[in-house]
């Protein structure tokens, strides 16, 4: 099954980059779910948690603050000016 | 011991201590190169990101932004200037200044006032002296800037380029600032920040492999770039504000080297002048001692 390359940006760091198989995400417009093959899309994140289930079932949660969420072609990118695993 | 034999040693023991200082000072900055150079690379995949995601909306809808709408006519410009918290670092900060200085020139040619942001207290005390008057100024932390730093300096630029001219509002935004090419060379750099050239960005990139894929946008694409544009502006200053910092640690470093060398020579130089001056005091004691000896045996 493909997994997602999912990176999570903060302004001074790299927080978080592995493979991920989804990434819940809340936006300004509501929580998002993104899998494997998900069209390209870039939303702005409201203040709260990102969910990333890793292909072996390992749940990782980091808080993100003030970003937005990039996909593209199996490429997740969480950039957030303060940005931290919970 | 004789006068002059005695100002050389303790010439010699001044350069010593000077010496010791600047080595003490050029090892600190070396070590701080690393760990500042480390952090330009940190933020790297933020400010790619950042960048990528900017040109992703430019390019893909033709959504008019005020950041990006060139206006007609500029009255006054903004020139932020980064320099340092603290000197002893050789040309570091006057080039700067000087870089800034000949842009003032430029921008007053074309007719523009010209509201100045300085960033370190190099840049403070330089305009305090001058009596010149600055529209905003940061002090402190221009060693290990922090990103909350970036932030307060990029809402305070947008806040003056979101207003009109009449109130006191900018038209364009330029920057100057120190940027670390390697631990040899620094050079000061000219960047106009404001209104974004995003469209030049994106003709670059495209001719390279990467395309851009249609986008979904949540909300809407004006909205995204409503919220991308000033983190671009933020990452943007922050870049500026490590390489500046960055920099400042290999310009002291090399200002420290050449001054613990040439304290090196100074000590060599005023070794040979006192030994110079021992050998003749010991010359002169012998002369004086045969000569009485001399005297005494003539006197018989």
């Amino acid at each position: 099954m493909a997994t997602l390359a999912v990176s999570v940006v903060s302004a001074d760091r790299e927080v978080w980059s592995g493979e991920a198989s989804l990434v819940v995400a809340r936006t300004v417009e509501g929580e998002i779910g993104i899998m494997p093959g998900h069209e390209p899309m870039l939303a702005i994140l409201a203040a709260g948690e990102v969910r990333l289930t890793l292909p072996g079932g390992k749940k990782i949660e980091a808080s993100a603050e003030d970003g937005f969420l990039s996909v593209q072609s199996n490429q997740v990118q969480i950039v957030a000016s303060r940005a931290a695993l919970a | 011991m004789g006068a002059q034999l005695r100002v050389y040693r303790q010439k010699i023991k001044s350069a010593q201590t000077t010496k010791k200082i600047t080595k003490a000072m050029e090892l600190i900055a070396a070590s701080r190169i690393q760990k500042a150079q480390a952090r330009v690379a940190a933020s790297t995949p933020y400010s790619r990101a950042i960048t990528r995601a900017v040109s992703a909306v430019a390019s893909h809808s033709n959504i008019a932004h005020f950041l990006t709408a060139e206006p007609d006519q500029i009255d006054r410009a903004a020139v932020v200037i980064v320099t340092s918290d603290r000197g002893l670092a050789g040309a570091f900060n006057s080039q700067v200044l000087r870089e800034a200085e000949q842009l003032t020139t430029l921008l007053r040619s074309e007719g523009k006032e010209i509201a100045y942001y300085l960033v370190g207290r190099k840049a403070v005390g330089y305009f305090q002296f001058r009596r010149r008057v600055a529209a905003r100024q940061w002090v402190g932390n221009s060693e290990n800037p922090e990103f909350e730093l970036a932030k307060e300096i990029s809402d305070a630029l947008l806040a003056d380029f979101t207003r009109d001219f009449t109130d006191g509002g900018v038209d364009e935004i330029h920057i100057v600032s120190n940027r670390f090419v390697s631990m040899m060379t620094q050079t000061p750099e000219v960047v106009r920040l404001l209104p974004l050239e995003v469209v030049e960005a994106t003709e670059a990139t495209s001719t390279s492999t990467e395309v851009y894929p249609l986008y979904e946008f949540e909300p809407d694409p004006a909205s995204v770039l409503d919220a991308l544009l000033p983190a671009y502006i933020e990452s943007r200053i922050f870049n500026a504000l490590l390489q500046s910092a960055a920099a400042k640690h290999a310009a002291t470093q090399k200002a420290m080297k050449s001054a613990s060398d040439n304290a090196d020579n100074l000590i060599t130089d005023y070794t040979r002048l006192a030994n110079n001056a021992r050998q003749a005091e010991i010359t002169q004691q012998i002369s004086e001692i045969v000569g009485g000896a001399d005297a005494l045996v003539s006197a018989k």
